[in-house]
């Protein structure tokens, strides 16, 4: 469907639930939760967030911690993942909404705090839909086998003889019907059925799942009354900003906080221990400046005198460790996948062809700083953050106050951007320090510097591929060397990658080429290393991708046809043991149930190079490149077109994007994710690097990191998502790895620069 | 010192450090948290707020700047959410994380006050300080020609 028949699609169907779509009171669904809460009571914004015991004492219905219907029939679901732009709140609810039968008119959905109650929180991997979609479904199917349960018990008559929908229980013989909320009481007097036994409804009897699904924070994102973590404010609080070690390992020797406490407005200074390695999500160490408003605590910091202690990481510098990752990838490492004879084909080949490819740190930064606020009260802590993971930021809280968690209570707000970052809970560490310390609840905002320089980074890396071709210039050997510092190092001493990063894009790359070998190599961390959006996938698709457009074009050939002849034929691997590997953790699920399906890769290739007219390309005179890639379970590929302005830079135009994901809930934010993973993939291919001299990280904002702007975003993104009834795989981030080969290799079309090493603007203009 | 400034079509007398940025006097002194902290150097647009109808980058902006003059921020863009880059931004979907997007919707109603049918270079260029990590960027162009009452294309 085109991006137009979208959006008509989309007014028809608010226009069928009569609702106002002009106006911002969508009556779609409605959220209190992350908006304010009713101004009487506030001090200042702050969400209204639920927690198990909460939902449990309401009078109705409470199957589980996730629905609830109250007499009145206001049906409450319970978003526990967080919201950072994936559009999860628009889309989970929706799921649960559908099974139970609801009318979303009258569904209200709040956010969880964290608690294990609701399993697991941590929204990241793109895991939220595709982890958990029937457990979700499930939730919404218990609270309706209640009611119908209910229904029947009133009507004397057999449950399977009654059937919800529309937020009413209807015995179809007589036509009898009774509300969600006439029933909920005694419905939740009903024994509550196992999970397993629930049946769910078959797939065309969820309503809105598929359809074009309002954005439920929309109208609070676009009036400013959407609340961020930056937003949280309490009486009494004091803001703190903190001036933290800028090379890994440095402490501080001594400081003088006189002139800061001069300033008008700086009511404390504090030391904060300096943490141990592993650093894993420890508070960071450095002087904080806690003040009654953000400016005067910004000011106060600058005026602090701190001498540091070094350490032995000040001798980092990251262009020389660039140089220490490719020689680590032109000598054998730890052999991890093997199909074949990878070494005696390429010692037989007719010809060898072999590329190093590097791609830098970079770092998230999401719109939104870390920011957090908290207060620690007899006994008890209580916390406003915008994370990722509520589960881990109640851990390290307790940890860090000697609290049992069951005394911590983490509200989630809506994130401004997160993209990884907000998984740490680093910031969380320093705001309960603070406030434990300063006796007062405190805000830690971090400054845009503050987060380029202390980030836990995209790891560098370098890529190694030989290709062994015969005569004919078929791929008969296929060796990946890869080397990069893994972000399990963060948490542990670990100098080389595992099994489960290279299950990103090299052990389960599904290539039909008949002698395989990959490696992994050295390579010891210095830094922080996190995860961030698509993680590996960025260097290990981009040096595939790349490989094979230079392998087409040694060729002569086209680059669509020798992609398809080394993934060779149409087919769906389920054993590790075609893959030439030992495991495969498979993003958590098990390969029998999302195998490597070589089938649907091909399908988003063909797929795109029709909708792009890439057999044309040549005739029309437009430089094309073309990627793919599985990550996340699902199947995505990019064609992005690529000019040379007047202004002499070069620049992406036009990009083509189809993804395959399986089962979809909301297919505009589908839309959206993958609009934003060109934007975020083009950022990595043309403009982001983080460097680091003297062990500190050279830049410092988005003067010197830079990311796309509006005038740099293509005239337009094409989406297509294909259609599935498959189980669902990820959408946050798949879109992502494609994208910067995708333009290299369209670079490569215009100019003839084979750009190995990103981001693209060390080597041309862009 | 104190400060008069009209904000949201309200007056209101501020005592605050003169050179506290007019980004920190909102959301800290005011609590008008919509206006959002990005960058602190104008490079990213999420303060951008109008004083006297111009686009001014908040974070950069001295209160002081304000004494005696009229601020507006996304709270006051309109009385009730419907502006019509408000009700084009929802129609469309473009938020995403939605921090950026107060900056953002600032930004082109400055432009669609001045010129009401902004051509695709005049919308890039206004936009060009406003960055979004999610990026939107395409949703936005379409959701400003929307409101502007220009077809796409």
């Amino acid at each position: 469907m085109s991006n137009r028949h979208m959006l008509i699609a989309r007014r028809t169907f608010l226009a069928g639930l009569n609702l106002s779509v002009g106006g911002l009171a969508l009556g779609f669904f409605s959220s209190d939760s992350l908006a304010d809460e009713p101004s009487g009571k506030r001090s200042g914004p702050r969400p209204k967030t639920s927690s198990p015991a909460e939902e449990a004492s309401s009078p109705g219905l409470n199957p589980n911690v996730f629905v609830h219907v109250a007499p009145d029939g206001l049906v409450t679901i319970v978003c526990h993942r967080s919201e950072m732009g994936q559009g999860i709140r628009s889309s989970l609810p929706v799921l649960i909404a559908d099974e139970l039968g609801a009318d979303m008119a009258r569904v209200k959905i709040v956010q969880a705090d964290g608690d294990p109650a609701y399993g697991d929180q941590n929204t990241d991997g793109s895991n939220s839909v595709r982890g958990i979609y029937e457990d979700m479904r499930r939730t919404g199917a218990t609270a309706r086998t209640m009611l119908v349960a209910a229904a029947a018990k009133r009507w004397k008559v057999a449950p399977d003889t009654c059937e919800a929908s529309n937020h009413v229980v209807v015995h179809r013989p007589s036509r009898r019907t009774l509300g969600f909320g006439e029933l909920a009481l005694e419905a939740g007097k009903q024994p509550v059925p196992k999970p397993a036994e629930v049946k769910l409804r078959p797939k065309a009897e969820l309503r809105n799942v598929g359809k074009p699904l309002p954005l439920i924070d929309g109208p609070a994102y676009v009036n400013g009354s959407a609340v961020f973590g930056a937003d949280v404010r309490l009486p009494g609080m004091l803001t703190a900003v903190i001036a933290r070690p800028s090379i890994v390992g440095a402490r501080v020797a001594r400081y003088d906080a006189s002139r800061a406490l001069a300033i008008p407005g700086v009511k404390r200074v504090i030391e904060l221990p300096a943490p141990k390695p592993p650093y894993a999500f420890q508070h960071w160490g450095g002087i904080a400046v806690l003040a009654e408003n953000t400016w005067a605590a910004m000011r106060g910091r600058a005026a602090l005198e701190i001498i540091w202690d070094e350490g032995e990481n000040a001798a980092y510098d990251s262009e020389k460790y660039r140089q220490t990752l490719s020689a680590s990838v032109r000598a054998p490492g730890t052999v991890l996948r093997s199909v074949g004879d990878a070494e005696g084909a390429l010692a037989r080949a007719a010809r060898v062809m072999d590329a190093e490819y590097h791609v830098p740190y970079l770092a998230h930064v999401p719109m939104e700083p870390p920011v957090a606020v908290a207060r620690v009260e007899g006994g008890t802590c209580e916390i406003w953050a915008p994370t990722q993971h509520p589960q881990a930021a109640r851990e390290v809280a307790a940890q860090a106050l000697g609290l049992p968690p069951e005394k911590v209570q983490v509200h989630v707000t809506l994130l401004g951007g997160a993209f990884g970052r907000k998984s740490k809970a680093d910031f969380i560490s320093e705001v309960v320090l603070l406030t434990k310390e300063a006796g007062v609840p405190v805000r830690v905002q971090w400054t845009r510097e503050d987060d380029v320089r202390n980030d836990y980074y995209h790891s560098i890396s370098a890529q190694r591929l030989t290709a062994g071709l015969d005569e004919s210039g078929k791929v008969v050997a296929w060796r990946h060397r890869t080397a990069f510092p893994p972000i399990r190092s963060t948490f542990e001493p670990v100098n080389r990658p595992s099994v489960e990063d290279l299950q990103q894009g090299v052990l389960d790359l599904g290539i039909g080429v008949p002698n395989i070998r990959a490696e992994a190599c050295e390579a010891n961390a210095h830094v922080r290393i996190g995860w961030l959006r698509s993680v590996y996938n960025i260097f290990h698709a981009f040096s595939v991708n790349s490989f094979i457009d230079e392998i087409a074009h040694a060729r002569g050939e086209d680059t669509r046809d020798v992609m398809l002849e080394v993934l060779g034929p149409a087919r769906v691997v389920k054993t590790v043991a075609e893959l030439g590997i030992e495991e495969l953790p498979n993003y958590g699920q098990p390969l029998e149930k999302h195998p490597v399906n070589v089938e649907r890769l091909r399908g988003v290739i063909e797929r795109v190079t029709q909708l792009s007219r890439w057999s044309d390309r040549k005739k029309e005179g437009r430089a094309l490149g073309l990627a793919a890639h599985r990550s996340f379970l699902s199947y995505v590929a990019v064609v992005a077109s690529v000019v040379r302005n007047p202004d002499g830079k070069v620049s992406v135009d036009e990009a083509w994007v189809v993804v395959d994901a399986g089962t979809v809930i909301n297919p505009d934010r589908v839309r959206a994710q993958m609009e934003g993973s060109v934007i975020f993939g083009m950022s990595i291919a043309l403009y982001s690097a983080i460097t680091m001299k003297g062990g500190a990280v050279e830049q410092s904002n988005f003067r010197d990191f830079r990311l796309t702007r509006i005038g740099e975003a293509p005239r337009k993104i094409h989406v297509d998502i294909v259609p599935s009834d498959a189980a669902p795989g990820g959408i946050g981030e798949p879109g992502v790895p494609p994208v910067a080969p995708a333009i290299a290799n369209a670079v490569f079309a215009l100019t003839g620069t084979r750009v190995r090493e990103l981001p693209i603007m060390r080597a041309l203009k862009v | 010192m104190s400060i008069r400034v009209r904000i949201n079509g309200v007056d209101k007398e501020l005592d605050v450090d003169p050179e506290m940025p007019l980004l920190w006097a909102l959301r800290d002194v005011l609590g008008l948290t919509g206006t959002k902290y990005g960058c602190g150097q104008a490079l990213c647009g999420a303060c951008t707020v109008h004083l006297d109808g111009q686009v001014v980058r908040a974070c950069v902006t001295p209160i002081r700047r304000a004494d005696g003059h009229s601020v507006t921020t996304i709270e006051g863009l309109s009385p009730d959410g419907n502006h019509p880059l408000q009700r084009a931004w929802v129609d469309l979907g473009v938020p995403q994380c939605g921090f950026c997007q107060a900056g953002q919707l600032m930004t082109a109603a400055a432009l669609l006050a001045k010129k009401p049918k902004p051509t695709d270079t005049e919308i890039d260029q206004s936009l060009a300080g406003n960055l979004c990590r999610c990026g939107t960027y395409t949703r936005i162009r379409a959701a400003v020609k929307k409101a502007a009452g220009l077809s796409e294309e």
